[in-house]
């Protein structure tokens, strides 16, 4: 029995190797999403290009155009005469928010309470300038309904008494940080489930397509022997891009793995199973390598949606919760963040690491009862 | 239908027995009331056109498909039910090339050799022992992909040869190799016979067909004769004439209109007919249709058995 799941061991991992393209797949998918989601992807935009109309024109006025472009969130691309001009050139796209600084500014600026502590109680407490945003892009609004709340010291020229309101705009920037360290072990789960669904879900209409089955069929080779050679190489493949992952987040992204190297490896292993033979069974399942694809993709998506990797868990509806605890992804998911970010160990997290185990279990022997050693 | 029942455990001197086996794919019959009986130790053949249901045949045989009816003894033992233990016992052949072709020659042997649970120095020696005999000494880096078809077509013969089967079934397996490398293979599988292997052959070879014991005749799905080479020219419904003479295609089409000559066919300077054998004196028959031009009669060949057995020409 051994020496012939061995067998095809050997055979599933020389095969492998000789592949270039899947074999670059297997270093390339968890890079490219890495720096996807590391670097291109941010919730938080930064020089957004935008437009100025300027009143007033006096040295205030200056002044908080060098203050606001100091916080690298606009770019001042264009000047406009009047507020019509600018809209103009939201509506055509050419700028996506304009900074609309008013003739009595100086005035305004006196007497907004940022600027003056002693102002803080004045009945006369004007905005000093306005942003018209485009709002058709949430992320781009609200980065730039932050700069609301933008302290003005610099403007000022003095030390400013913190109010209330610059607090808010110290949460709003710190995100940028803690996405990031969330992201990370997410994306490990996010991307296994990705390559480990998708190089098993062709592996058995591979053989049947290159016309290998009916040979195999023909020979004392058992379908779990068959089975379980077939999945072995590719927990190697997964065990590679889970350290590809979190050490490019440790040394590009800084973010540290808190907790245990061996509870994460179990984690890794037993999700790499459970991801393994759930493609084993959409093998069983599909009838060419296109389909396999397909339902790979259909299993993906709601893996992505629903695992808590772009919304939290508890936000969403019972019914999605439901579909979420039946993905192998959904509890890894949970596993690695805690293990990552929370220094849990293994131990503490029984119950998923459990489900995992019987999910990889079951759909083993799934896979093993759907594979019929028969042409039809 | 002779009604013989099978006899518990079936017959010990059959390799392979089979009753009214039958097979449809939804409405299409592709295998329909075969009856087999294939002595052990020699190698026999499945004659038929393309479409005809050997691939079919021999995948009902080896277990691959499942019949939709009838019953096959396979080395003495019902093959239902016992379609894992045979697989020990069978070889299998395939028409389409089925090892694996990003493995190298040597690859691809070790792990059918690891497969059929041969391990170590005796895998080794197995696999060295096949390479030569199968002249791919020299390929044994050589990825399969990469092979001609008569050393493809050797590295799956010496594959499903590997565990020394004492059934082994071969389907086309010379579909895409030259004369010489089809005798040179014919050797090898005389051979494997000599060692005491039963071989079941499907061709659409006129040659090849010849070169086997026995054979079996097939047209869509139906078997339409059996028999030794020898046998079936013997027992052909119809006489062979050759006729010789000028303007032979006119004659043909003349002489294929009338309804007791089953073919015509133009060889050479020749024209090959088959008569009906109830026409009492062919060669007057046939000198009276065709003016006079000489009529001599010739020996019948398979292919003229072939062609009185298909198309319709078998009902009287
Ligand atoms: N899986 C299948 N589903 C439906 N029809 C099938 C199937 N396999 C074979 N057939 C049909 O059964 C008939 C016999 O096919 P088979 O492959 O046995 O022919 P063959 O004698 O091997 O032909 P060839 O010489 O071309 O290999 C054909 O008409 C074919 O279309
Ligand atoms: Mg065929």
């Amino acid at each position: 029995m051994w020496i012939r799941i061995y067998a095809v061991f050997i055979k599933e991992l020389k095969q492998l190797s000789r592949d270039k393209m899947t074999f670059g797949m297997i270093v390339m998918i968890p890079l490219v999403q890495l720096m996807l989601f590391g670097y291109a992807i941010n919730t938080d935009a930064r020089h957004i290009p935008v437009g100025l109309v300027d009143l007033s024109q006096t040295s205030e006025s200056r002044a908080i155009e060098q203050a606001v472009m100091a916080t690298q969130s606009v770019d001042f691309i264009a000047r406009y005469a009047s507020i019509k001009a600018a809209e103009m050139a939201i509506t055509k796209g050419e700028i996506r928010a304009v900074l609309y600084l008013p003739v009595d500014l100086p005035r305004r600026l006196f007497l907004h309470p940022s600027y003056d502590h002693m102002q803080m109680h004045s009945a006369l407490t004007l905005p000093i300038g306005q942003w018209i945003v485009d709002g058709s892009d949430t992320v781009i609004a609200s980065s730039i309904r932050v700069l609301r709340n933008m302290p003005l010291d610099e403007v000022a020229g003095h030390e400013v008494t913190q109010t209330s309101a610059s607090f808010e705009v110290v949460q709003y920037f710190n995100p940028e940080q803690r996405t990031v360290v969330n992201i990370v072990p997410g994306l490990v789960a996010v991307i296994l489930t990705m390559t480990m669904i998708l190089f098993t879900s062709a592996a058995i209409v591979r053989e049947h397509e290159h016309g290998n089955m009916e040979f195999l069929i023909t020979t004392p080779i058992r379908p779990m022997e068959l089975m379980v050679g077939k999945i072995t190489p590719y927990v190697i493949v997964g065990l590679i891009q889970v350290a590809i992952i979190l050490s490019v987040g440790y040394w590009v992204f800084s973010v540290p793995i808190k907790g245990g190297l061996f509870s994460l490896f179990c984690a890794s292993i037993l999700f790499i199973f459970a991801s393994l033979t759930l493609g084993l069974v959409i093998s069983t399942v599909v009838k060419n390598q296109l389909q396999a694809m397909q339902m790979t993709i259909f299993i993906l998506l709601p893996s992505i949606l629903l695992s808590g990797f772009m919304f939290p868990y508890d936000a969403m509806p019972v019914a999605a919760q439901w579909v979420a605890e039946s993905l192998p992804v959904t509890h890894f998911m949970r596993m690695i963040r805690a293990i990552a970010l929370r220094e849990a160990s293994i131990m503490l997290l029984g119950k998923d690491a459990l489900w995992l185990a019987v999910f990889t279990i079951v759909g083993i022997i799934i896979a093993s009862l759907r594979f019929k050693k028969k042409l039809e | 239908m002779t009604g013989k029942v099978f006899k518990e455990g079936g017959h010990l001197e059959y390799a392979i027995e089979a009753k009214g086996l039958s097979k449809s794919f939804g409405q299409h019959i592709a295998i329909n009331q075969l009856d087999l009986q294939i002595p052990k130790g020699r190698i026999y053949g499945f004659l038929g056109p393309n479409g005809c249901g050997k691939s079919t045949c021999i995948r009902l045989l080896t277990g691959l498909l499942e019949a939709s009816n009838g019953e096959v003894n396979i080395l003495g033992k019902p093959l239902l039910g016992n379609e894992e233990s045979l697989k020990q016992r069978i070889g299998y052949m395939t028409q389409k090339f089925s090892l694996y072709d990003d493995l190298t020659v040597k690859e691809n042997l070790s792990f059918v050799g690891a497969i059929y649970g041969f391990t170590g120095k005796q895998k080794k020696a197995r696999i060295n022992e096949l390479l030569s005999l199968y002249d791919l000494e020299k390929q044994t880096k050589q990825f399969a992909g990469s092979m001609s078809g008569g050393q493809k077509q050797r590295l799956a013969l010496a594959c499903a040869t590997l565990h020394s089967p004492e059934l082994l079934f071969l389907d086309e397996p010379t579909s895409a190799v030259d004369p010489e490398n089809r005798r040179e293979f014919w050797e090898r599988l005389f051979d494997l016979c000599d060692a005491g292997t039963t071989i079941l052959v499907s061709t659409h070879y006129m040659d090849e067909a010849e070169r086997c014991h026995a054979l079996a005749i097939l047209e869509e799905g139906n078997k339409r004769a059996d028999g030794s080479p020898q046998q079936l020219m013997e027992a052909m419904p119809a006489k062979v004439v050759e006729v010789s003479g000028d303007n032979l295609r006119r004659l043909k089409q003349n002489l294929i209109q009338h309804p007791d000559i089953m073919s015509a066919a133009q060889i050479g300077a020749h024209l090959r007919v088959l008569v009906k054998q109830k026409v009492a004196n062919p060669l007057r028959f046939i000198s009276q249709l065709s003016d006079g031009r000489v009529a001599v009669l010739a020996r019948p060949s398979l292919e003229d058995v072939f062609v009185a057995c298909t198309g319709g020409r078998h009902v009287d």
